[in-house]
């Protein structure tokens, strides 16, 4: 784990792995410190950004150092299942990379359970970890102008949901009518990092 | 309801306020007002609380009819402001009367002028803010021409001047940089960052882009998502960087070379296409 200083104001945890990251995360983020502004992980790194002129960043990296990153606070876990019709555009070229048939695909996908990582991209949009190695495939050589709204795809480790119509160049495996994101609602993202998620093909 | 009305909303009038920091790990960028001085005067101005939103005006031409009493404030880079037609000044209080129409002209310095209102734009907070993040979309929709603002109940009595005439911009920026967290990725990052950097038109509230000789990686490959703050300035395949301003990326996967001091964001958010900016590396 490395330290990293980051502006006056943050300071960025290099983790030796994602598990270690999630440790660092759910650590930093059950302290409560009042003066910690965000804890934003990534797919390595945990950023914490403090309120200018405090010791949060000395506390948040006590707080990490008193820890045991091998057992850290559960945080109680939410757990999300999302209904998914599975006819993405490129469902079959996910079964052909794999040397799998389509079915198998819809199995091996709904059959692991999921953790979010972290986030990014576009509000509420989470990357999951979890997928199972045969689907862990790279991004499309030529990304999309426009993926509709709810679609579910794959790239590289990760598998996520877009939570509204953006250009995107992960392969698509189908789509959800679940909301992800709504700014209004008390919870405006269905997925916070940490939370667990499954996949249901409703086809 | 006491409202306000809009005539014109000239190149770009958004409602901001200090922003929804705390989101940024749902995907959420900070957001609110990019010169933060200006919308804390403005607003201490006309008798509100620091955090009221007000208008983020790009560039003038907004024209505002008042439909009730209100006081406003214009701050920001000097600029001439009229109340039905005559000149009533910049920095200070303005007291309208119903029917009354404030025009802000185009700045001749600066980019972003900034109005406050008594008692606060009350538009429909989204996350904690009524701040309009480019980004996300998030918050209230860019004004348009007819659009009526509802406004917030007035809490204090307007301060009167507190502050001397507006600030020019500088002709160059100069801009201390604290160096990391990836500055490791470049070869001699603090001599490659320190020369002249011109400021292009492709920025806007997500970030200022940079033109000038571009930086050289002493480390290939590719970083994996990570986490960004206001200022980080980030490297993309092209070398030339962009310095990440309210409205930025929560992730991202090129390495940021180093980080802007907060105190020359105020400046950074004014700086129009063509300015130079002098990066100061410390380590």
């Amino acid at each position: 784990m490395r330290w990293l200083p980051y502006g006056p104001d943050a300071v960025l945890v290099e983790c030796d792995s994602l598990g270690e990251m999630s440790a660092v995360r759910a650590t930093v983020t059950a302290a409560r410190l009042p003066d910690v502004v965000e804890v934003v992980p990534g797919a390595r790194t945990v950023l914490v950004v403090g309120r200018p002129g405090t010791s949060a960043l000395q506390q948040a990296r006590k707080a990490v150092e008193a820890a045991d990153l091998e057992h850290p606070p559960g945080a109680d876990p939410r757990e999300v299942e999302l209904p998914v019709t599975y006819d993405g555009e490129d469902l079959r070229l996910v079964a052909e990379t794999a040397g799998i048939s389509v079915e198998e695909v819809v199995q091996l996908h709904t059959g692991a359970e999921y953790t979010v990582a972290f986030t990014g991209f576009a509000p509420g949009f989470a990357y999951l970890t979890g997928l199972p190695e045969p689907l862990r495939q790279s991004r499309l050589d030529t990304p999309r102008t426009r993926v509709p709204a709810g679609s579910v795809g794959l790239a590289g480790e990760f598998t996520g949901v877009y939570p509204r119509s953006s250009p995107g160049g992960w392969r698509l495996l189908g789509h959800t009518e679940t909301v992800l994101f709504d700014p209004r609602a008390e919870r405006p993202a269905l997925l916070a990092p940490g939370d667990r998620v499954r996949f249901r093909s409703v086809r | 309801m006491r409202t306000l009305e809009v005539v014109e909303p000239g190149p770009a009038a958004l409602v901001e306020d200090l922003g929804r920091p705390g989101y940024a790990h749902l995907g959420v960028p900070p957001s609110g007002a990019l010169d933060v001085p200006a919308l804390r005067l403005a607003n201490r101005l006309v008798g509100n609380d620091d955090g009221c939103a007000g208008i983020e005006s790009l560039l003038g031409g907004l024209v505002l009819r008042a439909r009730s009493s209100c006081t406003v404030a214009v701050t920001g880079p000097p600029v001439r402001v009229t109340v039905d037609g005559r000149p009533a000044g910049s920095h200070l209080p303005i007291h309208l009367r119903p029917e009354q129409v404030l025009e802000i002209a185009a700045p001749q310095t600066g980019l972003r002028c900034y109005l406050a209102v008594s008692g606060g734009i009350a538009a429909d907070a989204e996350l904690g803010s009524r701040s309009r993040d480019v980004l996300s979309g998030i918050g209230p929709q860019p004004l348009k021409a007819g659009d009526v603002l509802p406004l917030g109940e007035p809490q204090g009595i307007p301060t009167g001047e507190d502050e001397l005439a507006a600030r020019r911009p500088p002709a160059e920026l100069v801009v201390p940089v604290l160096l990391g967290p990836r500055h490791d990725w470049f070869a001699e990052p603090a001599q490659q960052l320190a020369v002249a950097w011109t400021v292009t038109p492709e920025s806007n509230r997500v970030g200022l882009r940079l033109d000038g000789t571009p930086l050289r990686r002493s480390k290939d490959g590719e970083l994996p998502s990570e986490g960004l703050v206001t200022g980080a300035i980030q490297v993309p395949p092209s070398g030339l960087p962009v310095v990440f301003l309210a409205d930025h990326p929560t992730t991202g996967g090129y390495p940021v070379i180093g980080v802007v001091a907060p105190r020359s964001l105020p400046a950074l958010a004014q700086a129009r296409p063509g300015t130079t900016v002098r990066f100061r590396p410390q380590a």
